[in-house]
């Protein structure tokens, strides 16, 4: 550095310095969070889907206690019509990070009788009683989850941390006002707790993260080659649990996702975003959200994640 | 169902934005949802999907006449439980962006439950955004808001005079506004603390005059528009970067003991030299530190012990100094014991624990407090038992006076003094927004009673301005 300088310059340059950008104070309110989460409560677990969001919030996790291992297990609620990809990616993960992986099968109730298959064969909302089954078998006290605020008109009133009862539910007339960055997390027994360190992020933040912290997803989020048809006003995949209709044309199309959820109702976008900085652009140029682009489990109808949340949904 | 990528022109080359939060807080018909709809709307914030589902309810409902057009309102339109109603809950949170900042804006209702919203909402704002309808003027729903504000150390305050446009764009009606609003805001010291500052805007949320740009039709104000204000004030951490008082709430001990994390072994982390490794984990709540200086660990019943930063740690990199609100693990030179709910400071710069806390609570439970009821109070990351010793007042929000009163009921902000079973290092909020605030919890049923603010004890050197 110049010798000239005056001092009043150097004072201004060092006061730019050390303004966090968005993403440093969004990573480093989230790394408080599940710090808190797991300095007070016995059992956590966090949500692993190998989704996007659950993929941040699993490498958030890995900084928060470097160079400790990740001190919880991921719990991942298979539908049964996940990605083949999807999984795989999921169990390279664990296996890489030495973590201890929990599943709950929708299969497995439907196979018990506990469950009905949906007349519209989506499995999405057949999720939660998996979910509050493997929560209540494995004593889970607080579950991490990746949701975000700016998913859904719901979530944007949802806590950092949400408490649930003895049943899962959401009641979003009683819940603790969260002040400053103190979190209360105090629940009796039968109650947990939902975490939700991400959700001040955007669709765009969580990218523009995936680019800076070159963070691995599953391929089917970036632009391939994809046998699809037309259904609902999205392309859905070909494949075992997604069949065309005879009326439904099947095509090929370079195509990626926005949201990886079960086969039978998540759809893709045609897309050109080969790599992570062609969809930071995409995103950032996008004019459709990402659940109303490609999710019909949230179509159903204007309250769909409010509804589902009072039941005990992520 | 093609998202067609165009790049916007300096996307690869803008510099980091960085991240403001800001609240809104206003009465039942001021226009807030319109104001709010209008800076999503215009900032387009508000992608295609959510406009058309907002069109189509404005078609079924008629807004507008025959012109037609889309109710702003209604993109804020919150959960069923409160269309059923006709009202707004809870704090809702929304999120925009432009070139400069992203920005995370608290949305709070105004007519149930203000202060706790307000207070809620407030907690965590760099700048908070009053609204005011032009042909009513200062109501008493300002005067509390102003208040509230004050008592939580809001940095920056913004009114909002909207409906400007019903007033037909009048210089005098503004001018009165905004004088009653400075008057208001001399009584508080709000503006003039040091501390805050209050700014008034004529608006019209409903045509976006002065919101997002500035407006042809109030050629009379000179100052900048809504979102140019949003855009270039200091986010509170900025302004207090500049105090010299490091402090560090530990949340955990990272202590691997062998139990590394595979990933960075399979990287080439040197699995010997981290056998011994032992770092405290936290959030810097304010302040900065640099490795090499000189720091207290403050443990509750102990005396402060002095030490030395030897290592500032965040997930593999080894920075040389951090500040608020970075998240770090920071390793000390003498090894001694140091847990969950010690706070690390700068040296010799936090009085004594005490075991007497003096307190403005915002009681935000149906539950009203007692006199000689039993709390838990979360201060930083410790909670300790407490007992209400006695309640010595409650503030009038509108004349700004404390009242005689002996128990606190929802909405009610008093004053109040508790012994704490185990002595903390408490601090006056007035100064320190993170140290100078705690939670009064529920024992019973965990819930949240009240927010506290840290007074300074009575006899010390007490602020004499109309205050907590």
């Amino acid at each position: 550095m110049s010798t000239s300088l005056t001092e009043e310059t150097q004072v201004t340059d060092a006061a730019v310095s050390t303004r966090l950008s968005s993403l440093d104070t969004l990573e480093s309110e989230a790394i408080h969070i599940i710090r808190e989460v797991v300095a007070e409560f016995e059992k956590p677990a966090l949500l692993f889907s190998g989704g996007k969001d659950s993929v941040v919030m699993l490498h958030l996790a890995t900084k928060a206690f470097w160079p400790g291992k990740v001190p919880f297990p991921v719990l991942h609620v298979d539908t049964g019509h996940n990605f083949p990809e999807v999984i795989d990616f999921r169990d390279r993960t664990v296996e890489r990070l030495g973590l201890k992986l929990v599943v709950g099968s929708v299969q497995e109730f439907i196979d018990r009788g506990e469950l009905a298959e949906r007349a519209d064969g989506t499995r999405n909302p057949l999720q939660t009683v998996p979910l509050l089954d493997a929560i209540q078998q494995n004593k889970f006290d607080a579950v991490f989850g990746g949701g975000r605020r700016d998913e859904d008109k719901a979530r944007a009133k949802e806590r950092i941390l949400s408490l649930r009862d003895e049943f899962g539910q959401w009641d979003p007339r009683n819940q603790r006002p969260e002040l400053w960055n103190l979190y209360n997390g105090r629940h009796t027994v039968g109650q947990h707790v939902r975490a939700f360190p991400i959700s001040n992020w955007t669709e765009l933040d969580i990218w523009r993260y995936i680019e800076r912290e070159n963070i691995e997803l599953p391929g089917l989020y970036y632009a391939h080659e994809r046998e699809v048809f037309a259904r609902d006003g999205m392309w859905r995949a070909v494949g075992e649990v997604s069949q065309p209709r005879p009326d439904e044309e099947v095509i090929t199309k370079t195509v990626r996702y926005r949201t990886v959820g079960d086969m039978s109702c998540t759809g893709a976008v045609e897309s050109n975003a080969f790599t992570v900085a062609d969809v930071v652009v995409e995103v950032a140029a996008s004019t459709l959200t990402e659940r109303g682009a490609t999710r019909a489990d949230d179509r159903i109808s204007e309250a769909a994640m409010e509804d589902r949340k009072k039941d005990g949904y992520f | 169902m093609t998202t067609e990528a165009v790049l916007p022109a300096d996307l690869e080359t803008a510099l980091p934005t960085t991240l403001f939060r800001f609240a809104t807080a206003g009465s039942v018909d001021d226009g807030k949802s319109t104001l709010v709809g209008r800076l999503l709307h215009d900032s387009k914030a508000i992608l295609a999907d959510q406009l058309d589902a907002v069109a189509r309810t404005s078609a079924d409902r008629g807004f507008g006449g025959d012109k037609g057009g889309i109710d702003l309102a209604l993109l804020t339109d919150g959960l069923r439980a409160e269309r059923e109603q006709g009202i707004t809950i809870d704090v809702a949170y929304r999120y925009f962006a432009t070139d400069q900042r992203s920005f995370i804006l608290a949305d709070c209702p105004g007519h149930v439950q203000y202060t706790k919203n307000t207070v809620t909402g407030a907690s965590t704002a760099d700048a908070v955004v009053v609204l005011i309808d032009a042909r009513k003027g200062v109501l008493e729903q300002t005067r509390r808001h102003l208040s509230v504000l004050q008592l939580l150390r809001v940095a920056h305050v913004i009114v909002a005079v909207n409906k400007i446009d019903l007033v037909d764009f009048s210089e005098s009606v503004f001018r009165d506004i905004e004088a009653d609003v400075q008057q208001v805001g001399r009584e508080l010291g709000l503006g003039s603390d040091g501390i805050s500052d209050l700014l008034v805007i004529p608006v019209s949320a409903l045509d976006g005059d002065n919101v997002v740009d500035r407006s042809e039709r109030t050629p009379w104000y000179t100052g900048p528009a809504l979102l140019e204000v949003l855009e270039t004030l200091p986010a509170a951490d900025e302004l207090e970067s500049h105090l010299e008082s490091f402090r560090f709430p530990v949340q955990l001990v990272i202590r691997p003991q062998g139990a590394l994390a595979p990933d960075a072994v399979a990287a080439g982390l040197d699995v010997e030299a981290y056998r011994d490794y032992r770092a405290y984990a936290g959030q810097i709540t304010e302040g900065s530190v640099k490795v090499g200086d000189q720091v207290s660990v403050l443990t509750p019943g102990q005396s402060p012990r002095t030490t030395a930063v030897v290592g500032i740690d965040f997930a593999g990199s080894s920075l040389q100094e951090a500040s608020a609100p970075q998240s770090v693990a920071i390793r000390l030179a003498d090894e001694f014991d140091v847990a969950r709910g010690d706070t690390i400071t700068a040296a010799g710069t936090v009085r004594e624990a005490s075991a007497d806390l003096y307190a403005a609570l915002c009681w935000l439970s149906p539950k009203p407090l007692r006199e000689g009821q039993k709390v838990l109070v979360k201060h930083g990351t410790r909670t300790v038992q407490a007992m209400v010793r006695s309640v010595s007042g409650k503030l009038d929000l509108a004349t700004f006076k404390l009242e005689g009163a002996s128990s606190l009921e929802l909405n009610d902000i008093g004053h109040a003094q508790l012994r704490l079973a185990a002595p903390l290092p408490l601090e006056n909020y007035l100064h320190h927004r993170r140290t100078g605030a705690f939670l009064v919890i529920d024992p019973l049923d965990g819930n949240t009673l009240a927010a506290g603010l840290v007074k300074d004890h009575p006899g010390d050197h007490e602020d004499e301005r109309y205050s907590i």
